[in-house]
């Protein structure tokens, strides 16, 4: 009962994610809520252990992970080879964006973008047909999010 | 050295050795930084109305290995295709020129207009549905499964015949909701990374992810296609479970309506383009 119910609660939010989202706390079924200012920023971190920039950057590189490079250029993992091309740049990054607003996109970049290719990787809500083993998983935990943007933070092109 | 150098020099047919290796040192000595202009032969054969085939989405090694049909390993499937055709199977003791003679003759065109609708199913078939049908009810033979190397061998002969030609489905008439199926399937979300075929091939073709290029997934007239990936010759269903499982969805199966329909969308989309089966593919 309890389990239908939060269900209930998972599929709204959803909808109200899938569509533009309300400034609000939303409830993905089995994670951590998380509010959502001004569908943009989710200002509070995930979790309450501070991120890791050292994991966060192994995560970046990790195919099974985050695998940032798929997609964005970052001048400072040229330790990597290939880096796609379909995202912009984040050699940067930190110059251009707060905290705040890299945790959302990373949460869930459909809210800022409906169309956009980037997946959400703290979504385990509103998705069709996902594989067995991945079922009712996000691609990364709170804290890996958490470890990602403290990574993320220390992104400047040397100037 | 730059990636975009690298997939931008090519020759065609017999001179591409030739042609490839000269280009390359050219590219080489030039910085590699003129890059579309190397390409303009390629283009008249696998660029049609602006529909590009996956060919001008490889690298130069494997277009070589295409253009050359005694390094292309698919060859040995139609060399074995070939074989298949005339040996006699099943209970009525027929082999497929039995019906259907001399397959240069009978088979020429086949492979560009399937899959289509047939109305004693009630639905669409692909080239692979249609061999099989045909061993069950005319030869009295099984069905060959999926991926055999039976299977793919007669359907690789069968598109080898059609090569040069234009893809040509139909969409229309009782066609038409199979179509639209298969084109939803094509823009539907799916699987943990939540990414439709459309994200890739519409939005991003021609961007590398990583080391890899992105075609415009138009490989209707390129399948059962030799993957490098596979080490041997494969069907466009395969590909598409690959895509699937790669976006972490669940895939179907192969020859299944959903990827059936989606065969028809992908076939439409590379209409005009040229049949190339055996294609060489990463």
């Amino acid at each position: 009962m309890k389990k239908n119910a939060l269900a209930c609660i998972a599929g709204l939010a959803g909808v109200a994610l899938a569509a533009v989202a309300q400034a609000g706390t939303v409830r993905d079924d089995g994670l951590k809520p998380y509010e959502v200012v001004g569908d943009i920023a989710i200002p509070k971190p995930l979790t309450d252990k501070p991120g890791d920039p050292a994991n966060g950057r192994k995560l970046v590189a990790n195919r099974k992970k985050g695998n940032c490079l798929a997609c964005h250029k970052i001048e400072q993992m040229k330790d990597f080879l290939f880096h796609g091309e379909i995202g912009p740049e984040l050699t940067d990054i930190a110059s251009n964006m707060p905290a705040s607003e890299m945790r959302l996109r990373l949460v869930n970049p459909k809210i800022v973008n409906p169309d956009t290719i980037m997946p959400a990787f703290y979504r385990v809500d509103g998705l069709y047909r996902v594989m067995k083993k991945f079922q009712g998983k996000p691609i990364l935990t709170a804290q890996e999010i958490e470890d990602v943007i403290a990574f993320l933070v220390t992104l400047k092109a040397p100037k | 050295m730059s990636r975009k150098g690298k997939n931008m020099t090519t020759g065609g047919g017999k001179l591409a050795a030739v042609a490839a290796g000269f280009l390359l040192a050219a590219g080489f000595v030039a910085g590699l930084s003129t890059p579309a202009s190397a390409c303009e032969e390629c283009k008249g054969k696998y660029e049609v109305e602006g529909r590009k085939s996956g060919y001008l989405f490889s690298n130069p090694e494997t277009r070589a290995i295409q253009d050359d049909d005694f390094a292309n390993g698919g060859m040995l499937w139609v060399e074995k295709g070939a074989e298949l055709w005339n040996k006699v199977d099943g209970k009525a003791g027929k082999s497929c020129a039995s019906c259907h003679g001399d397959a240069e003759e009978s088979m020429k065109g086949v492979y560009t207009v399937y899959p289509k609708y047939v109305q004693e199913l009630g639905k669409l078939e692909n080239l692979e549905q249609r061999i099989n049908r045909c061993r069950e009810a005319n030869m009295g033979a099984k069905a060959w499964k999926w991926e055999s190397d039976d299977l793919l061998a007669m359907t690789t002969y069968i598109g080898y015949l059609s090569r040069g030609m234009p893809m040509n489905v139909k969409i229309d008439g009782p066609a038409a909701p199979f179509f639209e199926k298969g084109k939803e399937e094509y823009f539907k979300r799916r699987g943990q990374l939540d990414m439709a075929c459309k994200h890739c091939h519409y939005d991003h073709a021609g961007q590398y992810i990583r080391a890899d290029l992105i075609s415009e997934g138009r490989g209707g007239g390129a399948f059962p296609a030799y993957r490098l990936k596979w080490q041997k010759i494969g069907s466009l269903h395969r590909r598409f479970k690959g895509c699937n499982k790669q976006i972490r969805a669940q895939p179907y199966k192969a020859g299944s309506d959903e990827y059936v329909n989606l065969e028809l969308f992908v076939k439409w989309r590379s209409r005009g383009l040229p049949v190339e089966v055996p294609a060489v593919r990463r």
